[in-house]
């Protein structure tokens, strides 16, 4: 089962800052196990984050993102209170989705 | 390039050379050795490069993923008795409160008649309280790629609930001055084949291993930048580690035995270290190479 | 400000049909939800730069001061490279980062809209010291910067 994200969202200004911490592997596939055997790739593919009921980024990743992905967006118009929606699914079909208020 | 792709840990490292990628000339290396004042200055330029992108790093550091996970194992019925942490672990500030329990070990603790540093004492919880056995924790007690052990979740949870705080070992108190005293002669023991002490690499200034700089655990400053790193979220990997695995890996980098674990010997070490520290802030779980 | 995610749709549909693209830039496909099946295969699957440029439907870029790429010189470790994308380009609806001597250049793409800062953070892993480079898109046009980082090696404990 895959791992809570964490989220982030404050307000500096009138730009929300969406910080965003994932838990997943995101084994690139290039890699070799200890007994010579290939470890298969695992890793997200899309993520989308949604802020007060409106999708504000739509992301495609690939293997090369680190290990427990971080990643931070700025959205303007946002305000205190609104709800941000981050959602990934990865190459097996794995999904999670979480939610935070924007501070 | 395959097998190193991230997987990279030591061995790629003593293949590899501190700028083995670099295109760079093939003079350098012998003018190197001839005039180590270059060596010098280029270990700056990276070393300051490091730290421009160290808040960046500290501010969204993936060890909150494990607090997380600690914190909801740490409120959660669990063992043979069926009992929180929460509700059975005193951490030396009260049953259950976390709060700033972590900047104030290790300390003694009567019901164990034992000095416990945070993790050693987590541990005395589970097995005490909980009805865990020992020997199962003590038999996969560090994290690797694929597994993460549930006291690295909580040993996370309760730093992390001391970030922002100063360091407090409670030096005073005889039985932990003793710690403190076992952990200074352990630190200078000069044993093994290679005729090593972890104060060969860790007790004088300007000390480094490739592109890291060691810290000088003898000073207030120098220990603090030991413990700041641990529980540390390590890159390499991408896995969370204790200050427990940390102690007990100096020791397999000096080829000596390593220590037990969670037990006096590390507790005795972590003593001297944090204890050294005192008054400096900790700013939470870490992130390290 | 009036980006909408069909600009999604746009930027997969031409990086998976490749000829094809400018009937679909024609606005034939609907705007569909992020899904893993959506995934730009081309792109990401691509073995170097200008097969993942092509994917993504890139094949001719221009160099701009607009678009800002802090990573580091030198970086601490190549399994976690700090990256920050930052495009002052007016109309920015999407940015792609990519490393070049990675074994799959491609490391990640995103679309913005409904206020959106075109701007990103993200930690990429690197094999080697490497061009990274940022891609944005603007008005249907695409722009890059890069820098060099280097990789080293360092010691074992951390």
């Amino acid at each position: 089962m895959a791992d809570p994200m964490k989220i982030r969202a404050q307000m500096k200004g009138d730009v929300a800052e969406v910080r965003i911490l994932m838990g997943h592997a995101m084994e690139t596939g290039q890699r070799k196990d200890a007994a010579g055997k290939a470890i298969p790739a695992h890793f997200i593919q899309s993520m989308t984050v949604d802020v007060g009921g409106k999708r504000v980024v739509d992301g495609q990743i690939g293997t090369s993102v680190s290990r427990n992905p971080v990643f931070g967006f700025k959205v303007k118009g946002a305000k205190a209170g609104d709800k941000v929606v981050v959602s990934w699914v990865d190459n097996k079909g794995d999904k999670r989705t979480d939610e935070a208020a924007v501070a | 390039m395959k097998q190193n792709f991230i997987g990279a840990l030591c061995a790629v490292a003593v293949m590899g050379g501190a700028f083995a990628q670099t295109p760079k000339k093939p003079a350098a290396k012998p003018a190197a050795k001839m005039a180590p004042a270059p060596m010098v200055e280029e270990k700056d330029a990276a070393t300051l490069e490091f730290e421009k992108f160290r808040a960046e790093m500290e501010e969204s550091n993936p060890a909150e993923l494990f607090e997380m996970k600690g914190e909801e194992q740490w409120k959660t019925k669990r063992g043979p008795k069926n009992v929180s942490l929460a509700e059975s672990c005193d951490l030396g500030q009260g049953v259950g409160k976390v709060e700033g329990a972590y900047v104030k070990m290790p300390r003694y603790f009567a019901d164990a008649d034992a000095v416990m540093d945070a993790e050693r004492r987590i541990v005395w919880c589970m097995v005490e309280k909980q009805g865990f056995k020992f020997d199962e924790i003590a038999a996969k007690p560090f994290a690797n790629a694929n597994f993460t052990p549930d006291i690295t979740n909580l040993v996370t949870y309760v730093a992390g609930h001391s970030r922002n705080m100063k360091i407090a070992v409670p030096l005073k108190d005889p039985k932990v001055r003793e710690a403190y005293e076992t952990g200074k002669a352990m630190a200078a023991y000069r044993a093994g084949p290679y005729d090593f002490s972890c104060n060969t690499c860790h007790g004088s200034d300007g000390k480094r291993i490739r592109m890291q700089n060691l810290p000088n655990l003898s000073t207030a400053a120098g220990a603090m930048k030991g413990v700041q790193g641990w529980p540390g979220y390590r890159m390499t990997g991408g896995v969370m580690l204790t200050h427990q695995w940390r102690m007990g890996d100096c020791f397999r980098q000096q080829r000596f035995p390593q220590p037990k674990y969670a037990s006096d010997a590390i507790a005795y070490l972590l003593t001297y270290m944090i204890g050294n520290a005192n008054g400096q802030v900790y700013k939470g779980p870490g992130i390290k190479r | 400000m009036e980006m909408n995610v069909t600009r999604r749709t746009v930027l997969r549909g031409a990086g998976s049909l490749g000829a094809l693209s400018a009937l679909i830039m024609a606005g034939v496909l609907k705007p569909t939800a992020a899904y893993a099946a959506d995934w730009n295969k081309a792109a990401f699957e691509a073995k170097d730069t200008a097969g993942a440029l092509k994917g993504l439907g890139a094949a001719t870029t221009a160099d701009s001061n607009d678009l800002m790429l802090k990573v580091p010189d030198i970086a601490e470790n190549g399994a976690v490279v700090p990256v920050d994308v930052i495009s002052k380009i007016p109309n920015t609806s999407s940015i792609a980062i990519l490393v070049e001597k990675n074994p799959q250049p491609l490391c990640a793409q995103f679309d913005f809209a409904n206020g959106a800062v075109a701007e990103v953070s993200a930690r990429l892993k690197m094999g080697q010291t490497s061009l990274v480079k940022a891609i944005a898109k603007a008005d249907g046009k695409f722009y890059t910067a890069q820098k060099e980082v280097k990789v080293t090696v360092g010691g074992c404990g951390g």
